[in-house]
Parts: C-alpha cells; structure tokens; sequence
C-alpha cells in the first residue's frame, strides 16, 4: 500500500494567507530544535514586561547603535544594486533600524521607504518578531520561498563553544540580539513578495499588533512539531523521488557541502573569538606585572624601558578586544544567520518533495478510483456507480492541482536559489573585505606602537 | 662561541644550528669554547653532543665532543653548588628537564584520531605538531648550551675539575639520577634551607651595598615570577588564538594562498614565547641563583658574628680560648672570601641582566615590527584578490 502522508497536508487550504493561529505540522518552524526552550515564560529577558498594548508611537529617532567596527547600516538596502527583473517590477527599498529596548521598554523598530520617504516607527517584543516569522513561514515556505529565520531564542550560541568565564552580559546579550532582529527583518523585506505581505506591512507600520498568541502557544505546538518531525524523517526515508531535474539534485549537493563548511567556519570563529578576549585578558594583567618589574629594576633605562612595554601591552590588549568585537559582530553572527538559512533553503527543498509525493499520491488514488469504477460498471449499482465517477472528477482535479502545485514551486525554488546565492556572495564579500580592512588596520597599530618601543629598548645602556 | 641570532621565519627552519645563547651576553674566549653540536631525542631521554675547543693545556686535544645526557648536567651544577670554594660565586643554574610530554601527548592523540579527519588535515596538523615538538626540541638544547657557556665564561668555574672531566671523559660519567631516599633528603636540606634563610635575610648588613642587594633582590625575584607567570599565559592564549585564525584560514581560502597568512600569527607567538617568556624564566633561575649566593654570605657572616660572641665568651671563661679563635679565623676568612667575590658577582650580574634584556626587547620589537608589516600587506593583498574574484 502506498504511504499515505496524514489527512491534514492534502488539504487544499495551502495557498493564501493563513487567519489560523496555531500552526500545523506542515509549515514548521526549522529551525527550532527540540531542545530548545519554547516556552515565553523562559528564564532570559523579554524587554516588555506590562501585559497591555503598546503605547502610542513615540518618535523614535532611529537611534542606530554604531559598534566599532561594525557599522549597523553594514546591511543598508540604500541603492539596490540587483539588476534582477522582479516580478512586478515595483521594488521598494526599505532601511529597517531596530534600536535598544532599555531606553522604550521595547524594541524600536523603525522602517524608511526609500522611494516615498515614508518612515514608520513602531514598538515591538522579541515575541513579536517570531510571530512574523510564524506566519510568514506557515504562508510561505511550502510554495518554495525561503523565509529567514527569526533569531535565536536561547542564550547559548548556537554551536555551543563555552563563552569561558564571563558569560554574555545582558548588555552584551540585548546588543546581540537587536542586532540579529535588525538583521532579520531587513532580510524580510529584501525578499520582493514578502515585502508586500499584509503581515509584514502591519508588523512594521501598526501601533499596535495582536498580542502574538501562536508564540504562547508554541509550547504545545513546539511538542507538536518535534513529534511530526520524527515521523516526517521516517517518511522522508520512504519518499524516494524520481529527479528528473539534475539541477535539483546538483543543488542539494551543494547545500549539504556549504552546511558543512558554514558549521566548521562557524565554530573555528566562535573559538576564536572565545581565545581572543582570553588573550586580551592575559595581556592586560601581564602589562601590569610588566609595569611591577619595571618599578623594581633599578638599571634606570631598563627600568623606563620596561614601563614602556607595559604600556604597549596594554595598548595592544585594547586592539585584541576591539579586533574581538570585529571577529564577532561582522564574522560570527553572519555565519550563525547563514547557516539557519540554509536550514530554511533546504526545509524548501523538503516541500518541494513533499508536494511531489502529494501529487503521486494523488495519482495512485485516482488510478484506484478508476480500477474501482470499472469494477462497479459490472457490478449494476446505479448509485455507486455515480459516486465512483464523481470521485474520479474530483481526483482528477487533485492531481492537475498537484501536478500545478510541483511546478510552481519548482520555478519558485529556482528563482530563490538564485536570489539567495547572489544575497550570499554580496553579504560574504561585504564583510570579508571589512574584516580583512580591520586586520589591516591593527597590523598597522602594531607598527605605530612597536616603532615607538623601539628606540626605548636601544635606549637601554 | 658566538651569539646566536634567530632571525623570524627560519626559526622553524631545520637548518638553524648555531649556538643559541640568546639569553646572556657572553664574551668570546679562544681559550675555550663550548658549544652543542648536535641533539638525539630518543624515547624518553635527550643526548647531547658537548662540543669543545680549547687552546688550555688542561686537555688532551684542542678539539673534542662527547655525549652527555640531563642528569649528567644536574650533577656538574650541584657539585658546584656543594663545593665551599664556590660559595661566593653566583652559581649558573641548572638547566630545566626536557619535558616534550605534553607534546608527545598531542601527537598520541594525532594518531589516534586520524581516522576522524581528512587526509590533508591531517597531514597539516601533524606539520604543526612536528613544528611544535622541534621548537621545544631547539630550546632544550638552547638551555643546556647556555649553562655551559655560562660556566666557561666564568674565569674561577671554568677552571673546575668536574667541568673538564664532564667535557672530556668520553665515557658515561655514570651519575645515576637520585634515588628516592636522596630526594626526599634533598627535599628536608630545602625546607631547613628556607627557614633559614628567613632568619638570615632578617639580620641586617653592615654593608650598604649588600643590603640594598638584598632587598633589591627580594622583590626582583617575586616580580620575575610573577611576569613570567604572567607571560606565559598571554603567550599560551596567543597560541590558542592563532590556532583557530590557521583553521579559518585554510576553510576560507582553499586556494593554497593561506601558507604565508595562517603561520605568522603563530610565528608572533612563538617569538614573543622566545624573546619575552624564555628570557623571564632564565632571569627567575638567574634571580634565585644571586639570592642563593646572598643567603650563603648572610650565612657566613651569622656564622662569623657567632664565632666572634663565642670568642669573646672562652676569653671570659680562659676556657678553649685557642679552639675558639681557630674557629672565629675560618670563619672571618670564609665570610671575607665569599664578600669580595659576591659583590663583583652580583655587579657582573646586573650587566649581564640589562645587556640580556636590552637584546631580547630589541630584537621582540623588531620580530614584532616584521611579522606586522608582512601581515599587513599579506591581508591587503588577500582583500583584493577578495574583491576580485567576487567570491567566498
């Protein structure tokens, strides 16, 4: 007998916006693992403590938080360089700034239409964003979109590398994740259809939105998913799909090898980063012990020449904690965002199986129908006989919506891949080439302050 | 015997094999020179090839090797330091043991996770190993080379008779390691020994010259540890850190251009481990072999105030009046002996010191300088190869 998937995904309900507020197993959240907390009532911080709407807009002047290194405007749409035909033709750029919660006990979200000069500016909860992201996925994801995944809930990166002895404070912690939702909700409307969603829209321009019920219910629902999950594996293993598409299959490939490849980046940056603020550490309190010796040398220019070294050690403990900053915010983050993504890119390709095996299984039962309905012609029962021709239209039916459903979000599969590898390459190049400018930048700091020691240690007579 | 320079990247080199005393400023002497030729490392133990040339009558031939092994220096240094003659001297310390345990470790650990990874990672990770077991490998020879000269150079030590019969006798010298009884001896004379010398430094000189020593000392000493403590650690986390920039490299730029960009964190490391960290640990031997030598005089000058107060009491009593003053001389000598040698030494030691440092901190910055202009224009280069391929 053929694997029948469950009665719920041949609903036919799969296309247009979804009102539901708890999701079903098909569009799932996956990036969600089951280990992670789902609850909103999780020990970390939730900016917005009151239960009540949110006040009215306040005029939140885009308070950018400039780090460092990294310019938070690093993921400004202001001149769209894409020379891509959209499909409507129409696309609008928008700058998204999200700002720190503690100063309006929410986060600030603020969105500038490029073209209209129409700029929005909203408050928002952490919970709120992953309601957008909720619904977007549940809208999207099974025609072949790729949705990016809202960022992270729990605390712990996400390869788990020990963060050594002084976790993330919670100024540290806030900074980190405004600026994992900023970059979010910019890639949200980057991508031309969800731009245009009526979900979007009115996250980013009401004062107020619906208290996000389907979070809180995503406990039960989370549980609800992570058991769907296990049975989907074991599906997946029983779907074996005829590719008659290399490009598929070639895609895939490449996927699983950048998964791979982004996993050990990420981690090896992690560690570094980890290193970096030990070293950094290391060397404040050995420019100290340096500074101790040279206090008690009584050779007067050794004794000079002493201090100085501490005084560049500690110089150089200040570029170590900067360089920290730069290694994480421009490296770290962007791999941690695009390995979820590439979960995202390949849960599409999951649906684009999954709507096949709709298809296949759609046309086994009209065969069925069909073997069943000539039966009955001998069988001289006038009413089953209706029945069974009325059931053949109606699969008939389903299996050209199949068949329509495969190919349209095969098309819609090509065009993503498309805009995401361009998105990739432009993101990548974009901050390697910040990071390899601020590797420069410290090397000649290095020089300025070792050339300064220099003619101190020669001093020594 | 000259002083060996180790100029940056060849450091890893195999081919750099002069004599390496980096850590002292040590004046060449035709008369004798020390050097080691050559090193084997085998299972658990390293020999050494001593390597003398020598114009003194002293010796058989004018040029001569033999082979000697970690204890057999530990024996020399400590018949120098048990013998009374030398009292006044400022003793060379011992060199430390060859410890390659950690990195021989490292390398188990290689082998037996080999099947884990890739053929090329592997291959790239036993080279960093091999590299990192070979650097140890160099410094431990540097280290017993630096003890030698050290005593050569010393107009009185390089005299001594253990010193020519551990330079020439081409037999094994037959010094067994101590056993666990003469440890643990070793262990009480040291704890007797540092009580004592609480009790000693606390009596206060006559002379202003070595009480300022003193004190100097004290602290100097404390402060030495702590900054090589101290250095130790940051160098260890550079390491660390420079591990992790090699692995990024070489999944970044898969194009084999990462040789020159992945090492020369490493290579930083390693030179500031050479210039700065070796340098405060020989200075934290060298500190505590001055303080040794001060507690000896403080030592001998207790000992000859107490001859002199038990003088003065057998001359009250008329009673072994003559034993008395036989003692009160041996010790008057002994006490003026091991004085006029102790202040030129520690004079000798400080020049040593700021001559060593200021050659260290030197050539630190000028490595430090190198490696940063080469990086610096290295990752340029990189960032526009970056921009022109358009590619991760």
């Amino acid at each position: 007998p053929p694997s029948c998937l469950p009665a719920e995904d041949i609903s036919t309900n799969s296309n247009g916006p979804k009102q539901e507020i708890l999701l079903d197993d098909d569009q799932e959240d996956l990036f969600a693992e089951a280990t992670e907390e789902v609850s909103l009532d999780s020990p970390e911080r939730e900016p917005i403590l009151s239960d009540g709407p949110s006040p009215a807009i306040t005029p939140v002047t885009p308070t950018v938080i400039i780090t460092p290194r990294a310019e938070a405007s690093m993921f400004d749409r202001s001149l769209d360089e894409d020379e891509d035909t959209e499909e409507n033709g129409d696309t609008f750029d928008m700058q998204i700034t999200v700002s720190d919660p503690e100063k309006v006990g929410g986060f600030g979200c603020t969105s500038l239409n490029l073209f209209s000069r129409n700029e929005f500016s909203v408050k928002r909860r952490f919970s709120d964003f992953l309601g957008l992201h909720s619904k977007l996925a549940s809208k999207y994801m099974h025609i072949g979109y790729i949705v990016p995944p809202a960022p992270e809930k729990s605390i712990v990166g996400m390869t788990k590398v020990k963060v050594g002895k002084e976790d993330l404070s919670s100024a540290e912690f806030v900074e980190k994740r405004r600026s994992a939702l900023q970059r979010y909700l910019t890639r949200t409307v980057t991508h031309p259809a969800l731009l245009k969603d009526p979900d979007v829209i009115q996250f980013l321009e009401n004062t107020e939105l619906p208290r996000a019920v389907s979070t809180q219910a995503l406990s039960g629902a989370g549980i609800l998913r992570m058991v769907n999950k296990a049975a989907e594996a074991v599906n997946k293993m029983t779907i074996k799909m005829n590719e008659s598409d290399a490009w598929f299959e070639e895609k895939q490939q490449q996927f699983e090898n950048l998964d791979i490849q982004l996993r050990k980046l990420h981690a090896s940056v992690e560690s570094l980063v980890c290193h970096r603020k030990e070293l950094s550490v290391n060397t404040a309190s050995f420019a100290k012990s340096a500074a101790m010796l040279g206090n008690s040398e009584d050779h007067t220019a050794l004794s000079r020449a002493l201090s100085q070294l501490a005084e560049v050690e500690e110089k150089i403990d200040q570029l170590h904690q900067e360089q920290a900053y730069a290694d994480f915010y421009l490296f770290s983050e962007l791999l941690g965002d695009y390995v979820r993504l590439i979960a995202a890119v390949k849960g599409v390709f999951d649906q684009r199986m999954k709507t096949w095996s709709k298809w296949q299984d759609a046309q086994l039962l009209l065969q069925r129908k069909r073997e069943a309905e000539t039966k009955l012609q001998y069988a001289n029962k006038p009413d089953k006989l209706q029945q069974a021709k009325d059931e053949i239209k109606e699969w008939e039916t389903k299996v050209q919506q199949g068949e329509r459903d495969f190919e349209q979000i095969s098309k819609n599969i090509r065009q993503e891949v498309g805009r995401f590898e361009k998105q990739r390459v432009k993101d990548f190049k974009v901050v390697i080439i910040k990071y390899l400018e601020s590797l420069v930048h410290t090397q000649q700091q290095l020089i300025k302050y070792w050339e300064a020691f220099l003619p101190e240690a020669k001093a020594i007579a | 015997m000259q002083e060996g320079l180790d100029d940056g990247p060849d450091f890893l080199s195999e081919e750099d094999r002069g004599p390496r005393a980096v850590n002292v400023d040590l004046q060449t002497d035709a008369t004798l020179q020390v050097d080691i030729s050559d090193a084997l490392s085998e299972r658990d133990k390293v020999k050494f090839t001593v390597h003398t040339k020598s114009t003194l009558p002293n010796f058989k031939q004018n040029e001569f090797s033999v082979v000697r092994q970690h204890e057999e220096f530990i024996w020399l240094h400590d018949s120098f330091v048990e013998n009374e003659d030398y009292a006044g001297f400022i003793i060379p310390p011992a060199p430390p043991r060859p410890d390659f345990d950690a990195s021989r470790e490292k390398l188990q650990k290689l082998g037996e996770g080999e099947g884990s990874m890739t053929k090329e990672e592997f291959t790239k990770m036993k080279q960093e190993l091999e590299a990192e077991y070979l650097a140890i490998f160099k410094k431990t020879v540097a280290m017993h080379e630096v003890f030698l000269c050290r005593v050569a150079a010393h107009p009185v030590l390089r005299k001594d008779l253990n010193f020519h019969v551990f330079l020439e006798y081409n037999q094994d010298l037959s010094v067994r390691g101590k056993n666990k009884k003469e440890k643990l001896e070793d262990f009480f004379k040291n704890v007797v020994k540092s009580a004592d010398g609480v009790i000693v430094a606390g009596v206060k000189d006559v002379d202003d010259f070595f009480e300022h020593e003193k004190t100097f000392l004290l602290e100097y000493h404390n402060r030495v540890k702590d900054a090589s403590i101290k250095s130790d650690r940051m160098i260890r986390s550079h390491k660390s850190a420079a591990d992790d920039i090699n692995r990024i490299a070489s999944t970044l730029y898969t194009l084999g251009t990462q040789d020159s960009t992945d090492k020369i964190e490493a290579r930083v490391a390693a030179d500031e481990d050479l210039k700065l960290a070796d340098l405060l640990k020989y200075y934290l031997r060298e500190s505590q072999a001055a303080k040794d030598l001060l507690y000896r005089r403080g030592r001998a000058l207790v000992d000859y105030e107490n001859a002199n107060k038990a003088l003065d009491k057998a001359r009250a009593k008329n009673k072994d009046v003559l034993q008395a003053e036989t003692t009160q001389q041996v010790c008057c000598q002994k006490f003026e002996k091991i004085s006029e040698s102790a202040k030129q030494e520690l004079i000798d030691f400080k020049t040593r010191r700021v001559a060593a440092f200021r050659k260290n901190l030197v050539e630190l910055a000028e490595l430090e300088l190198k490696h940063a202009k080469v990086l610096g224009n290295l990752q340029l280069l990189q960032s526009c190869l970056a921009v022109l391929k358009g590619d991760t």
